[in-house]
């Protein structure tokens, strides 16, 4: 919604922007700003001292300020909302055992409690909670934030954090425990924005009218509207940006985006896709021709396999910047390990009298490689060729948190909506795209498998 | 053209050939004969560069085998193995024209080759258009041999090459190859396990047994002045099948 409003504010001022939507994390988000391939987002004070510049102990304000000033980052005064943590649990169940603060949890180990993987794991989130109340629950498992409503309607967890601005405080009916020992600091909204910027005339200036514009009530309204009420976005940033700023936006055509997911998913598939080909079954014919470097080098690769996927988005992006290149090259990365082994393991259960009959007749190595041995690998390269495409289309949902766009920003901003028809529109194309990945390369394996070696299939 | 000097190899320390000294002479068919285990196939390997004597030399035309001139030995032999070993996803032509078109013979030369040794075989019909996995055992081993011959090296080589086949087919491949030795006079050697297989093409059989070469001459050398108990004893375990060939052996 900031991002939105925001957006829509420069814009009226004649600046061109592109935005980037579900770009994942503060982390990622201050990493990306740090590193100049962002100039502008919204962040909250809270994170900036407790998480992002922690080890600085920042206090004031001005301490922050400064501390940001320093790498090269500005921010703007506060938007006028505190966006902090707050725990929740329903209406009813509250009433009927009779908690209104943090420290009555205490009475209650039972109590199931589930909260977004951020907060499982921030200094400020759930172990420094835990040890403030003296919290005894042990039933305490991260998952998806945009997941937890409907969860506790659906009676799967009894206490989560929420965020004092979230719209579903009101519309699922639940009570906010009170801070009683002030354990939440203050996540006041502010704009971050790369100091080089100030000097284009009237940037600073536009983003400074957002500061003090938005109480928390006003806050709380815009997320009702989108979350609970389903405008999009864009639309209800405009309308604000035009009651409250008194700014004329232009509304923009809705067009479908599909086809230019589609497409941004297809080029992050087929190009990673392509380039581990070219350097994986070459690295697979040297692993299997040579056994003492077989070991390592699949180890190696295997490795690069366990990273988390996302994890492995975030190590690219210091390298890669945002964009297709850094998910273009964990896509590749991911995709060496399925082809490199398939290519090895398909030379090296050519049987033996084979081999030999090829060495015998003293064939010259390039023809042996290419007319021998590579054929006979074929089916074998092709599975792997294949798994790696299947993989692929799936783990390039993952390449909207780093701003390369495809199948994954409706599926992302449909998640953080509550929005299960956007997540559709991303999540049935990507399994249509697996599904005709592993058909196409069907199609592929009878024309290159040579027929003698497809004649047991036929034959029972 | 073909000797073995001293040639000793063990595996892990067991002898597998132990100081072997053998002649093969030329134009003639020498079979290795023996039980399994015996070394006649690692011998056969020896000749063929697959593997190497840990003592002792390989000569070929007076010269020491080395991995320097593997390449033309090999280019001056034909192998055939006991499954053929033609390359399951080439038809039996492109197995056939593997080796030349990779020398660089012109399409036509490759051609009329493969007829001349299709009619040499007797394969007829549509067998050289087919995959190895859509012809009969017997026509495997006659693309082998075809393959084997298509640069018309002077020596043949053969492990086993009758005995993954039926009785029928094994007996008709057994007269034409011994049609074919006699008609292309090249030097052949033969490894079996055999008697009656041994004494239908051998101008000299050499009986091995753990690593050693206990008799070698014709035929029937092995039947009337067996060297010792144990060519008695394996002559005896195999006597009967060779009854009918006894006297017409090829000595």
């Amino acid at each position: 919604m900031l991002a939105e409003i925001t957006v829509g504010l420069l814009r009226s001022r004649g600046f061109v922007v592109k935005h980037r939507a579900e770009l994942g994390g503060s982390d990622v988000l201050f990493s990306a700003l740090g590193h100049g391939d962002l100039d502008v987002y919204p962040e909250y004070t809270g994170t900036l001292r407790a998480e992002l510049l922690s080890e600085l102990g920042l206090e004031s304000d001005s301490e922050l300020e400064e501390a940001l000033a320093v790498r090269g980052i500005g921010m703007t005064r506060p938007l006028g909302f505190n966006n902090t943590y707050a725990i929740g649990i329903k209406e009813s169940q509250a009433e009927r055992l009779g908690l209104r603060r943090i420290t009555d949890l205490a009475r209650h180990p039972k109590l199931r409690l589930r909260f977004s993987h951020e907060f499982m794991a921030r200094a400020d989130g759930w172990p420094a909670l835990k040890a403030a109340y003296g919290l005894p629950q042990e039933d305490v498992r991260g998952m998806e934030h945009a997941l937890v409503y409907a969860a506790m309607e659906a009676g799967q967890l009894d206490v989560t954090e929420l965020y004092s601005t979230d719209a579903e405080i009101q519309s699922h009916d639940l009570r906010v425990l009170e801070d009683d020992l002030g354990f939440f600091p203050r996540y006041e909204a502010i704009v971050l924005y790369r100091m080089e910027l100030a000097r284009l005339p009237g940037l600073v200036t536009a983003l400074k009218r957002l500061e003090g514009a938005l109480d928390e009530e006003a806050m709380v309204a815009l997320n009702v509207r989108a979350r609970i009420d389903r405008e999009a976005p864009q639309k209800i940033a405009r309308t604000w940006l035009e009651t409250k700023m008194g700014i004329q936006g232009q509304p923009q055509v809705q067009t479908s985006e599909l086809p230019k997911w589609i497409l941004e998913h297809l080029f992050l598939v087929t190009l990673s896709l392509g380039l581990a080909i070219l350097f994986s079954v070459p690295l697979g014919i040297l692993a299997a021709r040579y056994a003492p470097i077989r070991a390592p080098l699949l180890g190696l690769i295997g490795i690069l396999q366990t990273i988390p996927s996302l994890a492995l988005l975030v190590f690219m992006i210091p390298l890669l910047g945002l964009g297709a290149k850094p998910a273009l090259a964990a896509l590749f990365l991911y995709s060496l390990l399925p082809i490199v082994r398939n290519t090895c393991l398909g030379l090296i259960v050519i049987p033996r009298t084979l081999r030999e009959s090829a060495e015998v007749l003293a064939l010259r190595p390039r023809t042996r490689l290419l007319r021998v041995d590579l054929p006979m690998a074929s089916p074998s390269i092709l599975a792997g060729i294949k798994i790696a495409a299947v993989w692929n289309v799936g783990t390039a949902t993952l390449g909207a948190l780093i701003g390369a766009g495809g199948l994954g920003q409706p599926i992302w901003t449909g998640l953080r909506l509550g929005d299960t028809s956007l997540i559709l529109q991303g999540a049935v194309p990507a399994a249509l795209l697996a599904l005709l990945a592993q058909g196409f390369f069907d199609l592929l394996e009878r024309w290159i498998v040579p027929e003698g070696l497809r004649l047991d299939r036929k034959e029972p | 053209m073909l000797e073995l000097r001293q040639v000793t190899k063990r595996y892990d320390g067991i002898f597998v050939l132990d100081g072997i000294d053998l002649g093969f002479a030329e134009s003639q068919c020498t079979v290795l004969l023996g039980p399994s285990g015996c070394g006649k196939t690692t011998l056969l390997r020896l000749l063929v560069g697959l593997t190497w004597p840990d003592e002792g030399e390989v000569l070929v035309r007076g010269q020491s085998l080395s991995p320097d001139g593997l390449r033309e030995h090999r280019l001056g032999l034909g192998l055939v193995l006991q499954e053929g070993g033609l390359f399951p996803h080439l038809s039996a032509r492109d197995n056939l024209a593997l080796l030349p078109r990779d020398l660089g013979w012109p399409r036509e030369r490759i051609q009329a080759r493969i007829e001349e040794l299709a009619a040499l075989v007797s394969l007829q019909g549509d067998a050289m258009d087919r995959h190895p996995g859509r012809l009969s055992g017997g026509q495997v081993q006659r693309v082998a041999l075809m393959r084997a011959l298509i640069l018309d090296p002077p020596l043949l080589l053969f492990d086993e090459p009758l005995a993954a086949l039926d009785p029928m087919i094994r007996f008709e491949l057994q007269e034409d190859l011994a049609r074919i030795f006699a008609e292309l006079g090249k030097t052949v050697v033969l490894v079996t396990h055999d008697l009656a297989e041994a004494g239908f093409f051998a101008d000299q059989i050499v009986l091995m047994k753990q690593g050693r070469i206990v008799q070698k001459g014709p035929l029937t050398d092995l039947l009337e002045h067996p060297a010792d108990a144990f060519v008695t004893a394996f002559v005896r375990a195999q006597r009967s099948a060779i009854l009918g060939l006894e006297g017409e052996g090829r000595s």
